[in-house]
């Protein structure tokens, strides 16, 4: 049986609709993200599963129980990671964890925790002395201190930098190892791509798109884009025309760069740099990429957003 | 999976351990907030020592003939007891709210009503240390007299203001938009009603008759003459007095009823989750 399933989920805000008839499910010990830009819905979504928010419709089951009926015998059995929820100033990192862990029927060991979480040796610390990542890493450690089930992750690395992102993504990834079913929300693509099984794209309260990481990028995949500053040659010329004529990928010339969108990267950049080399030149400002998951979602959002905009 | 072998699983724990817990948990988030701490307990005494001070040998009002530390002493005690209720739980439960911690609390298996009982729990305590500080003091220095067979009238008196205090303080809580306004919330409501009731200055002369209705209509007035009647030498009457503790009592249920609907555990919008703003609880 899935850890939750979400089925035809409505809510609406006065006239806005938040959320728009959104059904997924997410397997024990899997990390599903849901991916979207600010307002799209997706904290609305935890704070339904969480069992905060009331819904219009829907149905929505998370370790085999509603949420929305639920009482704290569900809270037992998740860990809730919020954008913005605060911590006793006036405790110690280990206080704070052994105060809050002793509502939960199971407790992790506070130091496994704080090794968990990258803490190690600051337990004593008070909290409102620590930096801001190391609170987040708090926010995670009282997350995970009642062992739970189901952990909902809201946005955990939002206003973080790029390193304290990386040990943040690190400690999920251990969490993964546990065996802990993650819900993550996300507008970083890239953090979607390292950490999620499955990944579902929100837009105005819909998913757009759903599926593995790679599936997302899916035929875009095997296209490769190489790009690089084209010498001042008249392009119309004949070798020229007979080179971007040779080559199996799409080519466009914009501002004095060549894009080449091909399927076989290997026998297009050899004639490229073969090219090149007979010219006397060198390829200035060479680069070759596969497309990234975010090609694919700002290209999901960009569309579809407009379109959505109007529904509303 | 490795580390779930080393978990350990006691069953749900029981909500009387939980809340013994809480309360614990609310004396040491007290005890580390210092301004709250010298607002609740040095405050009062301060007051204490002024007008045993300034009102040496004078008669607290005319026809109370009674030495100052008599009237002040108690009038302080239930004053120290307001503030560790109604004040300290009006301003810390609002920041706690504004900064994000009710939110984390509501999303733990820690049921809503043991937190609340932990908030009036801790109240408590600190409201009778607070007076047993202020008598003490009175005993000690200033010649504080007692018929012990009033302690328990005493008692009694002193746990049904406490607890309707400490709902106020909720009630307060639900009310205040921001831990900002929290304090000034909480000093407009108390201090001009704490100089009508007995506290400060003795009212019981033929006040005017507008302001001795101001007095009776709140509950700090009964609070502080049904306590008082445990220390009043001239007191015929039992020390019981259970028309001023409906008073009292009645205010506490209103303030419960406030709470119940007006409670929010979500910070509201633009109070924001800053941890910058703590240096409050300063009260005017």
């Amino acid at each position: 049986m899935p850890a939750v399933t979400v089925t035809d989920l409505k809510k609406s805000y006065g006239t806005v609709r938040a959320v728009d008839g959104l059904s997924f499910s997410v397997g024990e010990g899997e990390v599903f993200a849901l991916l979207g830009p600010n307002g799209a819905g997706k904290s609305t979504v935890v704070e339904i599963l969480e069992g905060h928010r009331t819904r219009d419709s829907g149905k929505v089951t998370v370790l085999g129980t509603d949420p929305g009926t639920a009482g704290q015998g569900y809270r037992d059995r998740i860990g809730i990671v919020l954008q913005e929820a605060g911590i006793e100033r006036e405790l110690t990192v280990r206080e704070a964890l052994v105060h809050y862990g002793a509502c939960y029927s199971r407790r992790r060991p506070v130091d496994e925790v704080l090794d968990l979480v990258g803490l190690t040796g600051l337990g004593d610390r008070r909290t409102h002395q620590l930096s801001g990542g190391q609170k987040r890493r708090v926010d995670l450690a009282l997350g995970l201190i009642g062992d739970p089930d189901v952990l909902f992750l809201d946005e955990p690395t939002t206003g973080f930098d790029p390193s304290a992102r990386r040990h943040a993504w690190e400690m999920i990834e251990g969490l993964q190892d546990l065996g802990t079913t993650i819900l993550l929300t996300s507008h970083y693509m890239d953090e979607v791509q390292v950490l999620a099984d499955r990944v579902a794209v929100v837009v105005d309260g819909r998913i757009v798109a759903e599926g593995t990481p790679d599936e997302l990028r899916g035929n875009a995949d095997s296209e490769t884009l190489v790009r690089f500053r084209f010498p001042e040659v008249d392009p119309n010329s004949g070798p020229v025309v007979e080179l971007l004529g040779g080559l199996a990928g799409r080519t466009s010339l914009r501002n004095g760069v060549l894009e080449v969108y091909t399927e076989q990267p290997t026998t297009d950049l050899n004639l490229l740099t073969q090219w090149a080399i007979g010219q006397g030149g060198a390829l200035e400002g060479l680069e070759v990429t596969t497309p990234t998951l975010e090609d694919v979602y700002l290209g999901l959002i960009g569309g579809d957003h407009g379109a959505g905009v109007e529904d509303v | 999976m490795e580390p779930g072998s080393k978990m350990s699983d006691q069953g749900r724990p029981s909500a009387v351990g939980l809340l013994f817990r809480q309360i614990n948990y609310q004396n040491r988030l007290f005890v580390r907030t210092p301004i709250a701490a010298f607002f609740t307990l040095v405050f009062p005494l301060i007051f204490l020592i002024l007008f045993g001070a300034l009102f040496e040998g004078v008669d607290v009002a005319p026809g109370l003939e009674v030495d100052p530390a008599q009237f002040y002493a108690p009038g302080l005690a239930v004053f120290a007891a307001v503030s560790a209720t109604y004040t300290n739980i009006g301003i810390g439960v609002t920041i706690y709210r504004d900064e994000g911690v009710l939110k984390r609390i509501r999303g733990t298996p820690l049921p809503r009503w043991v937190y609340m009982g932990g908030v009036v729990g801790s109240g408590v305590v600190v409201a009778a240390v607070g007076a047993l500080i202020m008598l003490a003091v009175g005993f000690l220095l200033y010649g504080l007299e007692m018929d012990i067979g009033n302690a328990l009238p005493a008692v009694v008196t002193f746990v049904v203001g406490v607890a309707s205090f400490s709902l106020l303080g909720i009630a307060l809580a639900a009310v205040a938009p921001s831990g900002q306004s929290a304090p000034a919330l909480a000093n407009a409501t108390l201090l001009p009603v704490a100089f009508v009731s007995n506290v400060f200055i003795s009212v019981r002369n033929n006040p005017p008759a507008w302001l001795d209705l101001v007095g009776d209509i709140f509950p700090l007035k009964a609070f502080a003459d049904a306590f008082f009647s445990a220390f009043d030498p001239f007191e015929e009457a039992s020390a019981y007095k259970p028309w001023l503790l409906l008073r009292i009592g009645v205010w506490g249920l209103f303030g419960a009823l406030v709470a119940v609907r007006k409670f929010r555990w979500e910070p509201s919008t633009g109070a924001g989750g800053a941890s910058g703003h703590r240096g409050r609880r300063g009260r005017g």
